[in-house]
């Protein structure tokens, strides 16, 4: 039973941090926090149910299809929303452009399908429920995990080992500095968002075909979440969103399973201002040191 | 008093013009915080729905008058503000925001299971206290507090914390007990303007509070231009406004209403009135006014 709603609160915490990726990688470069990335994921789940029940393609192909639309969709709200704003103003203003874009998206989808939930079609992904070690486990937890596991080590291949990557990871240090170096921060900051998009996408198609649900205010609640996540692992680093998106889903299963699951959605939060009052950074962030 | 509005207007204008009032309420205590003292605060829903829910369950219960259910209300707020901001404060920037976020959220799934305040389906039925020159005059009062303060010694190390913190700390600034303070004031405001709020619209769930209503107060701030007064009440009336005259697009309104806040901070990104020294305002339209009369 324990074991059980731990690998269910592994995958739900898997796409947690899959979401809170975006956040973090974002944040680590422009310091924005990308409000509108919640209804990115929204737009993910979305696309990826157009190529499934219009285009009639299989899985594996929507979900690519769905990563490429949200990747096209990440950079231009990057062109459009925040990169006029970058440079000359407050730290507050991209973030009220960010709201705007988030308002625009989602209602943009409202105006489009509704408000009403609707789902993937029977059969899009095989659903058989096995026993391993006395323990149920369904294929499409399975495929979450094999799918989130494999998408974030990519991630951490192309930050770890690209040149893009380790242009990035020169950005996130000090964009000045980089540009003076040579990398080109505007194409930097682009194929962060695209990459950020690209991984709330898979987010939002596998949490659709999960939950078996897909309406257009899905992302607020996630992206709240994720981006508690990613503050919880410390906003800006890679590791910390990941381990802090499966902490939180493993401490929201856990809380519905053995306390009450009317606080679900509270959990989360408590969890993290606890922990944000004991260790301002978060979990895995690093310590910055003011200077004047 | 509100017998001779009540001739002059119809009801329609009458509840825009008080809904601005409270609006404004909470929107000067997102300015302390946010636009004077540089703290993001994206939460205030959360201190709005706590003295909503506060004033509205004493009125119901305990029958308490009016100003005593509103009063609170407020406190009520203002201690919840107190408390949680000693530990957060501490924490700057983004990680704020996300604690704030985080508070608004509790706060609204709390009064969710909360039977007393009628869990899912909120509290009706509520004294329809709130009137128009009740709302006037305490939003004056707060103007004029809040003017005062920009100008007192308080007030200006708020600024100073905001433009830099070490800068202000090395004056000798005590920096975590300023924030506290304006935290704890906006708190307040935000208890005060929900408790006007529950008494006026007399039925409140706790879906009215959520994220979205912290981010639409925010915004009001920094459409207006962040620690501006009067660009906070400018921001306030134009945002109160906006949905009924984007009315006439229907369900595009939220659509305008997302796209115009994107092209508002491209152009203006320190909000319409932000940055705005009323003193060189003054003084230009004083020069200009004078070499006319001199060439006159």
């Amino acid at each position: 039973m324990l074991l059980e709603q731990l690998i269910n609160g592994v995958t739900l915490g898997s796409t947690y941090a899959l979401i809170a990726l975006g956040y973090t990688m974002v944040y680590g470069i422009i310091q924005l926090i990308n409000f509108a990335h919640g209804e990115i994921y929204m737009f993910g789940a979305f696309a990826g149910l157009f190529c499934v029940t219009v285009l009639g393609l299989p899985f594996g192909i929507a979900l690519l299809g769905a990563m490429a639309f949200c990747m096209i969709l990440g950079m231009s709200v990057e062109r459009v929303a925040y990169r006029p704003l970058r440079g000359r103003s407050t730290r507050l203003s991209p973030l009220i452009s960010a709201m705007g874009v988030s308002t625009f998206l989602s209602t943009l989808m409202v105006l489009i399908r509704g408000t009403n939930t609707t789902r993937y079609p029977e059969g899009t992904m095989m659903n058989a429920t096995f026993q391993i070690l006395g323990i149920n486990i369904s294929s499409m937890q399975i495929m979450i995990l094999l799918l989130s596991a494999g998408l974030m080590l990519a991630l951490q291949w192309i930050v770890r080992r690209t040149k893009i990557g380790k242009a990035m990871r020169a950005c996130s240090l000090d964009l000045e500095a980089a540009s003076l170096m040579g990398v080109n921060v505007n194409r930097i900051i682009s194929v962060t968002f695209a990459l950020g998009s690209a991984l709330a996408a898979a987010g939002g198609v596998m949490v659709g075909l999960y939950y078996n649900a897909v309406w257009p205010y899905m992302g607020t609640m996630a992206g709240m979440k994720a981006f508690a996540a990613a503050v919880l692992g410390g906003i800006g680093s890679i590791p910390g969103a990941m381990l802090g998106g499966v902490l939180l889903g493993v401490l929201e299963i856990m809380g519905v399973a053995y306390l009450s699951s009317s606080y679900k959605d509270a959990i989360a939060f408590a969890v993290l201002i606890i922990v944000l009052i004991i260790r301002p950074q978060g979990l895995l962030g690093q310590k910055k040191s003011k200077k004047v | 008093m509100d017998s001779i509005f009540s001739q002059f207007l119809d009801a329609y204008t009458m509840r825009i013009i008080i809904l601005i009032g409270i609006n404004l309420i909470l929107a000067l205590g997102i300015n302390l915080v946010t636009g004077m003292t540089g703290q993001l605060n994206m939460g205030h829903a959360g201190f709005m729905s706590i003295g909503a829910y506060t004033s509205a369950i004493c009125s119901l219960n305990l029958d308490t008058p009016f100003l005593l259910s509103l009063f609170l209300g407020a406190v009520t707020a203002g201690a919840f503000g107190f408390i949680i901001g000693i530990p957060i404060l501490r924490l700057d920037g983004d990680y704020l925001a996300m604690v704030t976020i985080g508070f608004c959220e509790i706060v609204r799934v709390f009064f969710l299971n909360f039977e007393p305040g009628g869990k899912a389906v909120g509290l009706s039925g509520i004294p329809q206290d709130t009137t128009l020159s009740f709302v006037w005059l305490l939003v004056l009062i707060i103007l004029f507090l809040n003017y005062r303060l920009n100008r007192s010694r308080i007030g200006r190390a708020m600024f100073a914390v905001k433009e830099n913190e070490i800068a202000a700390e090395a004056c000798g600034i005590h920096t975590s007990r300023l924030k506290i303070i304006a935290f704890t004031v906006a708190a307040f405001l935000g208890g005060l303007g929900g408790g006007l709020y529950s008494h006026y619209i007399f039925y409140i769930s706790p879906q009215d509070f959520s994220f979205t209503k912290s981010i639409e107060l925010l915004n009001m701030v920094v459409l207006g231009g962040m620690g501006s007064l009067p660009g906070t009440v400018l921001g306030v009336i134009i945002l109160t406004i906006a949905p009924e005259v984007l009315r006439v697009v229907a369900e595009y309104r939220l659509l305008f209403y997302g796209g115009l806040m994107v092209i508002l901070m491209i152009f203006r990104p320190n909000g319409l009135l932000g940055g705005v020294r009323w003193y060189d305002v003054k003084q230009k339209w004083f020069k200009m006014k004078s070499k006319t009369t001199k060439e006159g």
